[in-house]
């Protein structure tokens, strides 16, 4: 199964904040000196006067972002997923999650797909941290069409939200204009003999171990989890109730990951198998992302094998 | 709406913020009252003054000026204004701290009217108040922000990051009052973390800096005025100011042992004496 490759998912966000914008005048959008990365320099040419680039000061651009929200605007705040997620940690807790503030956090250059730049500039805790934050949503979406979804539904959304989008070319899952609910998982392919739960770049990878699995006699079936937080518990029971074998993937640290909150869902309501396909307790290192993707065993391949391992267990 | 009083009544109404503060911090048990005394004037200039455009039968108003109280910890001077300008009842002060209350131990905004940010995690609330100034811009507003940060506060990297993005926004409807009351949480300010040259660091940053005797009407109502008519920059009020101001025995406490301590029953009794000679 091959997959035409769509555009990054950071310049799918850009290109849907700028058209958000131009629909919505009360979107204000702050940078931490990183918008030609985050893909915010689509927005703040066209309204220069509702972009503030507040310099390499995360705690600080979060700060303002809980203050202009305060006042009535919608605020996107974005930078790399790791320099927003664990620089500004506590504004994120202090000033926007506890006070319930409407701001949007984005967080670019997620996962190892990254490539080159290495650890240090990989968020790959991103996701867990935020879904520490209470009465935030966090967001994981697949592709360049997903992702522009995802942007409009988090714009809509009254209240804190955290998206996070990736470097590369992202394979393409989804049609142009596709349907996105915030808590509502999609399913891809329908099967009964095991479910793959998976987001973001993972998304295809399922994809693939699903076809691969078919030449076993293995019919899988395959959710996006899109919203990690809140999860669709109810797309997770039913899995778990009619496919009685689970396995997650993701490229994000195992500890706290989507797989973490699909594990507690399946252990508290209907006990079955999980295993899961994830960052082990390490970081990475530089390399090319494909050549890092299968060195950390984010691949198809690992999919299959971890779903066999589930179906070996299953009563 | 824009209620003014006269200096000996302003002093009236210091002497009573300064009782509830040591009543309810008493009867909690717990809270700071020493960091709460030292603000008192800023507080009672701001709400009763009239320096503070805002309306208490709105407190979402769009058009008020802001108050943010970024030492969160000082909140029983807060609380003690906003009650006595009517924002709620009475009664809640003496709930202070309790598992129901609306009078946390730190603000929380979402449940107290007239409170415009949740604090308590120090260096938050002068970027949060740049938010609101810039937003004022965004929608063609005049109202003021006004946020009261402490000094010890100032040894966080957030504070000097909010001076530089409102330097370079020209925010000019923005004022940070420094409740410099020379103590933090294990001592000296000095010694714990040294600050001075503050109305230098201050300028290089780009603020229009006034420094006062915060317990000095005359001086901050001055200061304010100054605030606000000064354009095309944020200003800062340096107010020097006596932890515990008020009570001898914390205004004595050189060792600030007082800090984020009550005072008992007895103790309690002796300060509101003070308090009514003040």
């Amino acid at each position: 199964m091959e997959f035409r490759l769509g555009k990054p998912t950071r310049l799918a966000f850009g290109e849907a904040l700028l058209e958000t914008g131009r629909e919505d005048p009360n979107i204000v959008v702050v940078d931490g000196d990183v918008n030609n990365s985050t893909r915010t320099d689509l927005f703040a040419k066209e309204f220069p006067e509702r972009f503030f680039n507040f310099g390499i000061a995360e705690s600080n651009l979060v700060g303002v972002a809980s203050g202009l929200a305060a006042s009535g605007k919608t605020v996107f705040a974005a930078s790399f997923a790791c320099f927003i997620m664990c620089n500004a940690f506590d504004q994120l807790r202090m000033s926007v999650a506890f006070p319930n503030l409407n701001v949007k956090v984005v967080g670019s250059h997620s996962g190892i797909s990254i490539g080159e730049d290495g650890p240090s500039q990989m968020g790959i805790e991103d996701v867990a941290l935020a879904c520490a934050l209470p009465n935030f949503v966090v967001l994981v979406p697949a592709d360049e069409h997903e992702t522009r979804a995802a942007t409009r539904a988090m714009a809509r959304h009254l209240g804190p939200a955290y998206m996070r989008t990736g470097r590369p070319k992202f394979p393409l899952i989804y049609e142009k204009g596709c349907h996105f609910t915030i808590g509502a998982a999609n399913l891809l392919r329908s099967g009964d003999d095991v479910t793959l739960i998976a987001n973001g770049l993972m998304i295809s990878r399922a994809l693939q171990a699903a076809e691969s699995l078919v030449q076993e006699g293995i019919e899988a079936r395959v959710l996006d989890m899109h919203t990690v937080k809140p999860i669709d518990r109810q797309a997770v029971i039913t899995a778990a109730r009619e496919t009685g074998a689970i396995v997650t993937a993701e490229e994000h640290l195992a500890a706290g990951g989507m797989g973490s909150q699909v594990a507690r869902v399946v252990a508290e309501n209907y006990p079955v198998p999980v295993k899961m396909v994830a960052i082990e307790d390490t970081y990475a290192q530089s390399g090319k992302p494909e050549e890092l993707l299968e060195e950390y065993g984010l691949t198809a391949e690992r999919i299959v094998a971890r779903a066999k391992e589930a179906l070996s267990l299953k009563k | 709406m824009e209620e003014r009083y006269a200096i000996p009544q302003l002093q009236d109404k210091t002497r009573l913020i300064r009782r509830h503060i040591i009543t309810m911090t008493t009867a909690a048990g717990s809270g700071h009252p020493s960091s709460s005394l030292s603000a008192v004037e800023i507080l009672v200039a701001l709400y009763f003054g009239g320096v503070l455009r805002h309306d208490p039968s709105r407190p979402d108003w769009p058009d008020r000026d802001r108050f943010i109280l970024s030492k969160g910890h000082g909140c029983p001077v807060l609380y003690a204004v906003l009650v006595e300008r009517g924002y709620f009842p009475l009664e809640w002060l003496f709930t202070l701290r309790q598992i129901g209350s609306p009078l946390e131990g730190h603000p929380n905004m979402l449940r107290v009217p007239g409170l415009e940010a949740s604090t308590g995690s120090l260096g938050q609330g002068l970027s949060i108040g740049l938010g609101h100034a810039l937003a004022a811009r965004l929608d063609g507003r005049d109202y003021h922000v006004y946020v009261l940060i402490g000094d010890g506060e100032c040894d966080e990297g957030q504070v000097w990051e909010a001076a530089m993005g409102a330097n370079k926004y020209k925010v000019d409807n923005l004022t940070a009052i420094m409740d410099y009351n020379h103590y933090q949480q294990t001592g000296y300010v000095p010694e714990v973390m040294p600050l001075e040259p503050l109305k230098e660091k201050w300028r290089a940053f780009g603020w229009h800096t006034i420094e006062v005797d915060g317990h000095d009407f005359g001086a901050l109502f001055k200061a304010f005025k100054e605030a606000k008519a000064t354009k095309g920059q944020p200003t800062v009020i340096i107010a020097h100011t006596v932890k515990g101001k008020g009570v001898s025995l914390i205004e004595k406490d050189r060792g600030n042992k007082f800090h984020g301590v009550p005072l008992t029953s007895e103790q309690a009794e002796v300060a509101l004496k003070e308090i009514e000679e003040m």
